[in-house]
């Protein structure tokens, strides 16, 4: 408890100098070791926020709050942590993940080893800043900081198509986080508060709310410009292509963690700030999330032969829950989507890693050239056969927690999206064990035994185990204890404004 | 002769509070006189001194940045607020960093060269009188001052046909420009000095006395037509559609350093001689005003966005590239008409511009070879392998050019935009965010052809002109720039605050 300093800051401000170590020309050496203090840090303070987070003393509902002056305060910009109810277990999945990730391309011998872990480095700095900025401004400051990079990682050491990719990604992204900067001007703007500060656009507006249509206009711009960058349907289209081409650890944490910022961004601002704008959309918002994103997309990734873009795919399936969740707005549909943002980036992060590993062994990603990668390489198969079941939301593990939660809340919103959603699972099952099937079981392909007698694939290595374990251990200790991360749901979002329309969507 | 007026109008003249522009001046006779004694060493001395001396300069200024606002000043013609002292480092800056790329472009070249500088020196003094002049007369003796220097540097490097052309479309389009100027201006001190009307003025150029007989008419016809061609005639300065046609090729046939000049000073110069037109002057026009700047302003960004799509040869892609950002600029003018803080919020997008710009010129003067105007985009492949440096400044300019956090470009749109969204323009912002998505393309483009290919072996490495290594001032200055872009988009200090107090 007692750290000598703001772990939130430190937290955020390791990774960034460690990267402008490595930029004013670290030697490669020396690079690599401070890359680990880098990735680390955060890593062991977001440990140390999840441990003394209930403990901690709020304000407002956030913890570790502190304010850093930047020369803007007239225009209510500063550079403000802290976290909340909401903010701690993505800080504490930025961090889990982000340390993970940072392992896993550390030991991945990556062409230009040192850029390629400035610019993660910078990825995870700006993650770890967005879930703990208390200032819309550094909220969107810190969600590009992270962006940038996966548009030069993908452009430089991506795959298949990594040139229309990386523009693709970069045109279609920036599009929609200009579209949500819009709605977040004007919600600054409309507020008449003049601050930037989450704590005071609640304060100002729970005091004088905005008309219910103006709501709604900012609603709709928030859920454009979030909704391109979690890829809700039918604005996904990104999702796929830049996965396809991400190098792993970059997938890792963008589909892992930095797609989260949209959908934490809509129960941080959205929700609570224009309570009544969310709820006129929530029924458009269920429809395009259930029958887009999870019954569409769910049915084209069951026809994906590619392992890479079956998960692409999958992680944008599976936003469609977080997105339906989000429109009941109802507290405990929320506290799902919180559970289930977590539990999804931690497996996310695992598949797309354990992908890349398959892709070592067998030099593809087509599943239709694999087959019987078990009998040689069984402990891949047994972290890949775990994270397949995280990934579905077996009990055991985070994601389940989340989807019951979400699936009680939607009942309760509508039953028929619920049964809708809850075909969705069977569908997520049909893909993952298939997958999983062809892969590892079953007899070998052709083209994968030739493969195999040119370089025989060994098991995993201690350097590819570790990150593995660190995510698959921590899905399996919040599958089991699920309170551990997320409480206090009530002062989540400060006592100020428990917003009304949620509290009363709860009573319902 | 009546000694009492004079000693009136002396008593009026704070020349001590000029001393920036004064200090200017004579370090750029200094240069001449030192050629003049040491015509040998004076080649090498030149530059060197001028930078010097203005880095000195910017030192003083800084230290003593409260003596730089004086308020209204010499009768009537000068006001010295905290926009214009602002202005006045902008300017100081700019000539720096151009003498700083003259340097290195002059180094390849036979022109003369303390020339060169002593006009850019005058030119800056010129600018920084332009940026606080409060008098039509006082204005357009200080543009015409910026203008012929302009004009000679357009011209520079005779040798070439295409700075030749530049330097004639320049000249030509400089005068058309002066011309609308001052009909304008006639115009509006004929309208104001009409003794029929409430609040005539003998003083009609006077800012103040010219604000007042516009509030008092508020639809005067003459007066309307005026503002319309004053209005014109800076947009030409601005490089705002539709009068950015000169851009391109000026832009493309100029010296590197003087492109550089146009496109970041005399840009600058521009946008703040618009600010205090339009928030002091012209505000009881604000139903012409503002429509006419909102609709430049729309144009000007789509035009310069799109227009930059296309461009291979990087002179004319920045070029175009800077007629965006006159949009941008204009859509915080615009806000500027009804809310103080825009203002603030423009002369802030306006430093970060000048740094980003100045880091893309940096590398582009060290890119090009002798034939200055034939810079294309393809002579950047393979520059992260060969020159790391210069492709990580190159990256960061043009980061913050596009707007992408943490570099100070995105705190310029950013403030740009909430004024904007604050004053209402909501569908200029659509337009203005359409055309960040757009310029990121092009942004991209250029940085991808610094970067991405070279994983490749390009095939005519011969082809391409050769590049010069970065000296050290070279290397300081650009490392600066690319310092101050990175750390202005973290923490906006002292400048931030300067420019947030009304």
């Amino acid at each position: 408890m007692d750290l000598p300093f703001d772990p939130l800051l430190v937290a955020m401000a390791a990774p960034l100098g460690v990267a402008l170590a490595i930029a004013c020309g670290l030697p490669k050496r020396w690079s690599v070791r401070l890359a680990y203090v880098g990735f680390g840090l955060p890593f062991l303070l977001a440990l140390h926020v999840w441990w003394h987070f209930a403990a901690a003393p709020k304000v407002a509902g956030y913890a570790f709050l502190t304010n850093y002056s930047t020369g803007l305060d007239a225009l209510g910009i500063g550079l403000k942590l802290g976290v909340n109810g909401v903010g701690m277990p993505l800080f504490v999945l930025a961090g889990i993940v982000g340390f993970a990730a940072g392992l896993y391309a550390i030991k991945s011998g990556a062409e230009r080893l040192k850029i390629y872990l400035l610019l993660l480095l910078v990825m995870q700095a700006g993650l770890m800043g967005v879930f703990a900025s208390v200032n819309v401004f550094f909220f969107y400051f810190f969600h590009e900081l992270a962006l940038i990079p996966t548009f030069i990682m993908i452009g430089i050491w991506g795959g298949r198509d990594r040139n229309y990719a990386a523009m693709t990604v970069t045109i279609y992204l920036t599009l929609g986080a200009m579209i949500s900067l819009l709605g977040l001007i004007a919600i600054y703007v409309k507020s008449g508060g003049g601050s930037f500060d989450f704590i005071s656009l609640r304060e100002a507006l729970a005091a004088n709310p905005l008309s219910v249509t103006v709501q709604k206009h900012l609603a709709g711009l928030l859920l454009l410009g979030f909704g391109i960058l979690v890829s809700l349907w039918p604005f996904h289209t990104w999702a796929p292509l830049g996965y396809g081409a991400a190098p792993s650890s970059a997938a890792m944490l963008h589909a892992g963690v930095l797609k989260k910022v949209g959908l934490y961004g809509l129960i941080q601002l959205a929700l609570p700030l224009l309570p009544a704008g969310m709820a006129g959309w929530s029924h458009a918002l269920a429809t395009l999330a259930v029958v887009g994103n999870v019954l569409v997309i769910g049915l084209i990734t069951m026809a994906q032969r590619d392992l890479k873009q079956m998960v692409g795919y999958s992680s944008v399936m599976h936003m469609g829950y977080a997105f339906v969740g989000l429109a009941t707005g109802s507290v405990l549909g929320i506290e799902g989507v919180v559970l289930l943002m977590v539990g999804h980036g931690l497996s996310v992060a695992l598949m797309f890693q354990l992908a890349t590993c398959v892709h070592h062994r067998t030099q593809t990603f087509a599943l239709d050239e694999m087959g019987g990668l078990a009998q040689k390489t069984p402990v891949l198969a047994a972290f890949f056969v775990a994270a397949t079941f995280a990934g579905i939301g077996l009990p055991g593990f985070a994601n389940f927690w989340g989807e019951l939660a979400i699936f009680t809340a939607v009942w309760h919103f509508s039953p028929s999206f619920a049964f809708l959603a809850v075909a969705g699972i069977v569908i997520s099952a049909v893909y993952a064990l298939r997958a999983l099937a062809r892969v590892f079981f079953g007899p070998p392909s052709a083209a994968f035994q030739e493969v195999a007698a040119k370089t025989p694939p060994a098991d995993l290595s201690w350097s590819e185990r570790w990150p593995a374990i660190i995510l698959l251990v921590t899905l399996a200790f919040i599958g089991v204890w699920p309170r551990s991360i997320v409480r206090d749901r009530a002062e989540a979002f400060g006592p100020s404004a428990p917003p009304a329309a949620i509290l009363a969507f709860d009573r319902r | 002769m009546d000694i009492s007026a004079l000693q009136h109008a002396a008593a009026g003249n704070a020349w001590g509070a000029i001393w920036p522009e004064i200090s200017l001046a004579c370090l750029a006779l200094a240069l001449l006189v030192v050629d003049l004694v040491l015509p040998r060493r004076g080649a090498g001395l030149v530059p060197n001194l001028a930078i010097l001396g203005q880095v000195v300069l910017l030192g003083i200024m800084a230290c003593r940045a409260n003596t730089l606002v004086a308020g209204e000043t010499f009768n009537g013609l000068l006001r010295l607020g905290r926009i214009a002292a602002a202005m006045r480092f902008f300017f100081v800056l700019s000539s720096l960093l151009v003498c700083i790329l003259g340097r290195i472009h002059l180094a390849r070249s036979t022109m003369p060269r303390v020339e060169f500088y002593h006009i850019v020196l005058v030119v800056a003094a010129a600018m920084m009188l332009l940026a606080e002049s409060c008098h039509f007369l006082m204005l357009f003796v200080a543009l015409e001052t910026v203008t012929v220097g302009l004009y000679v540097l357009v011209s520079y490097g005779r040798t070439s046909a295409l700075t030749l052309e530049a330097g004639l479309k320049y000249l030509i389009m400089g005068g058309l420009s002066s011309a609308l100027l001052l009909f304008g201006i006639v115009l509006l001190y004929g309208a104001a000095s009409n003794p029929l009307l409430p609040a005539a003025t003998a003083a009609s150029m006077h800012y103040a006395d010219l604000a007042r007989f516009l509030a008092a008419n508020p639809h005067n016809f003459l007066a309307t037509i005026g503002i319309t061609f004053v209005l014109a005639g800076i947009a030409f300065k601005v490089g705002a559609f539709p009068f950015q046609i000169w851009i391109p090729d000026v832009y493309q046939g100029a010296p590197t350093p003087v492109t550089a000049l146009l496109a970041v000073a005399s840009k600058g110069a521009g946008v703040a001689v618009l600010l205090g037109l339009v928030r002091f002057v012209f505000a009881p026009y604000a139903w012409l005003v503002v429509p006419i700047l909102s609709v430049m302003a729309a144009a000007t960004i789509i035009f310069g966005n799109l227009a930059a799509l296309t461009q291979h040869n990087v002179k004319r892609l920045i070029g175009l590239s800077g007629v965006s950002h006159a949009g941008f600029l204009l859509l915080g003018v615009v806000a500027a008409a009804r809310l103080p803080m825009a203002a603030g919020a423009v002369t802030f997008y306006l430093f970060t511009y000048l740094l980003a710009s100045f880091a893309v010129f940096g590398v582009m003067a060290h890119m090009a070879g002798p034939a200055d105007a034939d810079q294309e985009l393809e002579h950047y492949a393979g520059l992260a392998k060969e020159d790391p440096f210069l492709a990580l400044i190159l990256a960061v300019g043009l980061g913050s050019l596009a707007g992408i956090p943490p570099l100070a470009g995105f705190m310029g749109k950013f403030l740009v935009f909430v004024a904007a969204f604050r004053t209402g323009h909501y569908g200029l912002l659509a337009v203005a965010i359409g055309g960040v998505v757009v310029s990121i393309y092009y942004y991209f483009g250029w940085i991808k052809a610094a970067f991405f290919e070279s994983w490749r072996p390009s095939a005519d490495a011969t082809a391409r002109p050769v590049r010069t290594a970065p000296d050290w001032v070279a290397k300081v200055a650009l490392g600066a720039l690319a310092l101050a872009s990175l750390v202005l988009g973290f923490y906006q200090g002292p400048l931030g605050g300067w420019l947030s107090r009304p």
